[in-house]
Parts: structure tokens; sequence; C-alpha cells
């Protein structure tokens, strides 16, 4: 059991998948330096440059040279510095990481990981700050990873540098500096939520750092004589369908939580598979809480208006369980 | 550095084993696509196909001069390249026919035609986008430490996106193994390429971005074989990224379905007298090579074109299942993820 910093957790993750298989590598900008966020700090003085490679600032670049270097026997590390610049690579992501396999009818498959930071980070403003991780879930072909946790971006990034496919992976940028225990050394499986407390009243889901809003919340309720039960969705695509299910039969009610643009969201995905898989069982109509669709400001108290935050979590079950 | 054209073919030094073998492969490009656009005639080509016909010297000319482990990514007028790269013709146009046994199963047709086992990363449907995937390529086998080169064919309207200047500089930048090749046609779609490009062409930005590049006449193939083979082993060598611009012209439309009303008919029938193939055939018969030689090149090609389009039409449609596969492995439709 160790302490680590999400950061550092990522860091440690990567540092063992390059180790442990010469084939890995990373390329973005500013890596030699560690990272714009101090994410790859240390690893450029074990690995050299070849293996974490500095990039000029073309993401189109990083992202197409990485499909070509996936399809050609390595398995490299992208690093995109903020999700909202990996828009300038849409094409490399969508139209070829993505469909190479499928197009060449199975000849080659694409195993990358795209990092990209997200979300809202110290008055980052409106291209420096959004959470686009629905977007990619809409794309065959892509696995979509949102960590919430040191233990969590530890285990995932090292299934995700092992998987074969594409996977997006959302670091959100305001989590670097927390600290928690990572309790193993191994992978955790993508594709699996995590059940951070147990409950019987009502589910709720989120992902990202919106979990911790969430938990703030299940506290609060808790205290207040509700039994509250939490999941960590962390891997959005393949999203842990049949726990969901599970847990919102159990409960009869279910509010889905996450920082990005309420509208075309992926809590209205779960909302509506879940509205129309566990109907019978449901209590009350299933709830989304999202981010207006508005684009996020600069200034702090504009900033904090468009946040999911606990209070908000916490009032919306109290109306669904009538407290 | 530019061949210089006042050379006469003949006072060159000919190899006519290697230009015969030329010969009969653009033979064999020109059958393909002949037999490409019956079949669209067919209507057994259900998608767009985008024939080469007129740019075969581009194809032979480049790809003789790779090996099969070298690395070639193509764009949406790919048959010739992927022909002369190696791949069976039979899983080919069973492929434009969107086949079972076709290169990529039937599922991604004429413009993601690829073939993996000859180093073919794919004809893409994106202009340009295969810029950086040879660059990738490049890039993993410097890492790897390999001799291979990789080498992309896009065309002249290609110039104009993004890859252009993000794949070339970045091949500079990491002095890959890379060969970019320009074939250049003159037009863009329906759209004369030079009224949408400013400045001096595509080898003069490889040239400001630091790429040795030429420009050659990529219709006389005996020029492009040399200018490539000279390219690939500088390359080869560890020399860094090159440059070739090489001019042709597209003698059909620029899709099968393309009537080719923008350009004049008397441009496309000067163009037909420079024709590849005719202009190889006259410096092989003015060398001594017998007509009837050549004329059996294209004999074979039509016999072995029109046998892989009746071999195309008989086989069957993929399973259905087919859909549902290789989409990825965490996630796969077929274990409940939809
Ligand atoms: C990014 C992108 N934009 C537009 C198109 C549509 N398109 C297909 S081929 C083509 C013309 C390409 O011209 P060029 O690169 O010169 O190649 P050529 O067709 O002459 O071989 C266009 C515009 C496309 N496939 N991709
Ligand atoms: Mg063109």
């Amino acid at each position: 059991m160790v302490t680590m910093t999400y950061g550092e957790a990522a860091k440690n993750a990567l540092h063992e998948e390059m180790q442990r298989d010469p084939t890995v590598w990373a390329l973005g900008e500013d890596l030699r330096r560690g990272g714009v966020f101090g994410q790859y700090k240390g690893l450029p003085e074990i690995y050299g440059p070849d293996r974490i490679s500095d990039a000029p600032i073309s993401e189109a670049a990083i992202m197409g040279v990485a499909v070509g270097a996936a399809l050609s026997g390595t398995r490299p590390v992208v690093e995109m510095r903020f999700a909202d610049f990996a828009l300038c690579a849409v094409d490399e992501l969508v139209n070829q990481a993505a469909k190479a396999r499928y197009m060449f009818g199975g000849q080659a498959k694409v195993p990358i990981v795209v990092r990209e930071p997200m979300g809202m980070w110290r008055s980052s403003a409106a291209q420096h700050s959004q959470s686009l991780e629905s977007w990619y879930t809409h794309i065959p072909g892509l696995v979509v990873v949102c960590p919430s946790s040191p233990v969590d971006n530890y285990g995932l990034l090292k299934s995700a540098i092992r998987c074969d496919d594409p996977v997006v992976y959302m670091e959100h940028k305001n989590l670097w500096a927390l600290e928690g225990e990572v309790d193993n050394n191994d992978p955790l499986p993508l594709g699996r939520c995590r059940f951070l407390r147990k409950g019987t009243d009502i589910t709720l889901v989120s992902w990202s750092a919106t979990v911790h809003e969430t938990m703030a919340a299940a506290k609060t309720l808790n205290d207040a004589g509700a039994s509250v039960e939490v999941i960590d969705l962390r891997t959005l695509w393949p999203w842990d369908k049949e726990r969901v299910f599970d847990s919102v039969k159990k409960t009869g009610r279910l509010i889905v939580a996450h920082e990005s643009v309420q509208a075309g969201g992926f809590g209205a995905e779960i909302a509506a598979t879940v509205s129309d898989v566990c109907f019978r069982e449901l209590k009350a109509p299933v709830k989304r809480l999202g981010a207006p669709r508005v684009p996020i400001a600069y200034a702090p108290p504009l900033e904090d208006t468009v946040r999911v935050t606990a209070a908000m979590i916490a009032e919306t079950a109290r109306k669904l369980m009538k407290m | 550095m530019t061949a210089d054209p006042r050379a006469p073919q003949a006072a060159r030094n000919l190899d006519l084993d290697r230009l015969l073998a030329h010969h009969k492969l653009m033979w064999r490009i020109r059958a393909f696509e002949e037999a490409a656009l019956r079949a669209n005639t067919d209507k057994l080509v259900l998608g767009a196909i985008h024939p080469s016909i007129g740019q075969e010297g581009v194809a032979v000319g480049v790809c003789s001069n790779l090996r099969t482990d070298d690395i070639l990514a193509s764009t949406h007028r790919g048959h010739g390249h992927t022909l002369a790269k190696g791949a069976d013709p039979t899983a080919m146009m069973r492929e434009l026919l969107g086949r079972e046994g076709g290169t990529s199963n039937g599922k991604g047709g004429s413009m993601h035609i690829a073939d993996f086992s000859v180093g073919m990363l794919g004809a893409n449907g994106v202009v340009a986008a295969n810029i950086h995937i040879t660059a990738g390529a490049a890039h993993a086998i410097k890492l790897r430490g390999e001799d291979r080169v990789a080498c992309s064919i896009f065309g002249d309207g290609a110039i104009n996106r993004g890859p252009f200047l993000e794949g070339l500089n970045w091949a500079k930048v990491f002095e890959l193994p890379a060969l970019f090749v320009c074939e250049d046609n003159g037009y863009a779609s329906t759209t004369r390429t030079a009224d949408m490009t400013a400045g001096k062409g595509p080898a003069a930005r490889a040239e400001a971005i630091g790429l040795p590049a030429m420009e050659v006449d990529g219709n006389d193939v005996v020029a492009l074989d040399e200018a490539v083979r000279d390219a690939v082993a500088a390359i080869r060598a560890g020399g860094g990224p090159r440059f070739i611009n090489a001019k042709t012209y597209r003698l059909t439309g620029h899709t099968a379905a393309d009537p080719d009303g923008y350009r004049a008919r008397d441009d496309v029938a000067a163009a037909w007298k420079r024709c590849p193939i005719t202009r190889l055939a006259q410096t092989l018969a003015d060398a001594g090579v017998r007509g009837d030689q050549l004329a059996s090149h294209e004999r074979d090609a039509i016999e072995e074109m029109d046998a892989v389009y009746d071999d195309a039409k008989a086989a069957p449609w993929p399973p259905l299942s087919r859909a549902f596969a290789d989409v990825q492995d965490v996630g796969d439709p077929r274990n409940g993820a939809y």
C-alpha cells in the first residue's frame, strides 16, 4: 500500500509498462520537460528521447504518426496536452485510428493510448476546460476511460497501454494533485465500474472529477438517513451496464452526474438505457445532472455557476427520495 | 535537381529486363483498371472508384524500387499502387465488388484497399491522411532500428491540407526513412490544382521544409525509376526523408462516374499521346524489343484481369456476421457492448 498522487500514479504506470514492453513509447509536446502537468517527470532521463519523445505543435501529426507507428509494431502513448487540442486531430483519431482495423478487414490493430487531460481547472476558460468524453463514446472502435482516483489512474492506464484498441484516456486536470492509496501492482479491467459505496435507496453514477462531488453528496444523504449506492463508471465505453442495471433494480432510483454539457452527454445514454431495461423497478424518473449548454467562462464565479456540485446532487436525490 | 529532359532516352543505359517488367506491370494496372471500370458499368462496383489510367508510370516507377517489407500508404486512387506493391489482383477485385476473399474481406472497398502482407498500409478515403501514417510507419522503423523505408503517394490536391506541412516537418525533424511522392496530375477532382494553390508548387514547399526535392516526369517511367532508385538508396542509407513531384495526367474522369466536363477534349487527347505505357513501349521498340513481345504484355494482362473479374463476380458476399467483427476487443459489439 503506497500513497501517491493521481499524476504520480499515471507516471508509475507508464514507467512500469515501458519497462515491461520495449515497444511502448510516448510522444507529445514538451514531454522532455516532463509534460505540462509534470506527469512525465523523470521518465525522459530513464528512457531517452526516442521513447519519451518531444513533438512539434502538430496535434494532427502526433495522432497520425501514432496511428502509422501502431500499424507498424509499436505501442504509442499519445499526449494531447489538453483534451481541447485533440480537436485538431479528430480525423486522425476518428477516421484513421478508430477505423483502420475495421476497414482493412482486421489486417492490423491500432494499439494507441490517447491521453487527453480534461475538465475545468483554475480559470482556464472556454478552450482549455472542456469535457468531451461523450463525443468519443459515439465512435465505434474507441474505448473511453475517465479515471477519478490515483488507484484507478494507475491500474487503468496500465490496461489501456496493454489494450490493442485505440483508447481515449481522459485524466481530469483538477485531480493531478489528489492523493490516494494504490494497493496493488496489477492492471485494472477496462469496462468495469467501481462501487464506492453500497446502499439500497438510490444509485448515483458518475465519473472523473464529479465522482468526488457525488461522494460528498452521498455522505450528506447518508447523514440524513438515506442508504446511497455510488458507482464510479471509470470506463464510459464499454460501460458496465449489467452492474448499473443490478444496482438500479435494487434501489429503484438513479441520478447520473457529470461535468460535461448535459445535452447529448453520456448521462443521456445511461438514462435512456436504464429507463428501458429497468422500467418496472424504477420508483422515480431517472435524473441527469450536467452542465448547461454554455461554454466555460473565465471568471471563477462564472465558472462555478456551471458546475455540478455535491449540493445539487444531494438536493436532486432528496427530491427523488421525497426526503 | 531536375532530370534533364533533353537527354534522349536511347542514350540512357537501359536495363531492358527491368523495363520489360515495368511495361508488363503497367499493362497489368491498366487492364485491372479497365476491368474495374467494366465492373462499374455492370453495376457490380457499388461505391466510388478512382481509376489511375494514365498514371501507371508513377505506381510502377515508385513501387518497383520498394522492397516487399517497405511500407506504402496510398490515396483514394490506389489500385495501381497496391498492385505494384505486390498485392494479389484477385483479392483486390473481390474487394472492389465487396466480396468474400477481398483484401479487406469486403469491408473496405476500393478506397480502403490494403494488403499489410506486402507492406501496403492502405488506400485512404481522406485526402492527405496517408502522409501522417507514412511518417508514423517511418518513425516506427527508425525506433526499431530497421533498414526499411516508408513511402506515401498522394495527389497534388493533398499539398493544401495540413498533413503535408505537419507530416513532412515531422519526417524531417526526426530524419525519418520516408519518401514522399506527389502524384501531380494537375487536378483535384474537377478543379485545376494550380487555381487553388499558392506559391511555386509541391517540390518548392517540400524544399522549404528542408527535404531534398525533385521534379520528375512521372510519365517517363525510365526517368522516374532512376530518380526513385536514388532517393530510396539515400533514404535507406540514413539520409533522411526525400520528396519527389511526379508530373502525370489522369486520362479518365476523377471517378468512374465523372463525365470530365471541365477539361478540354483536345487536352485529354494530347495527353493520351504522352501515356506512360505508349512512351515506354516506344523506348523499348527503339532499343530493339520486338513488337509482338510488347503486344503479348497487353494481351496477357487483359486475359489475367478478365479472369480476375470473372472470379470476383462468382465470389459470395461476406457473411453478415462480418459487419460486427474487427470493431474492437474491449467493448466488442458481439459481446453485448452496443
Ligand atoms: C479531406 C478530404 N477532403 C475532400 C475529399 C474529397 N476528394 C476526394 S479525392 C479529391 C481530389 C483529390 O485530388 P488529388 O489529391 O490531387 O488526387 P487525385 O484525385 O488527383 O489523384 C477530393 C477533393 C476527401 N476525400 N478528403
Ligand atoms: Mg490530383
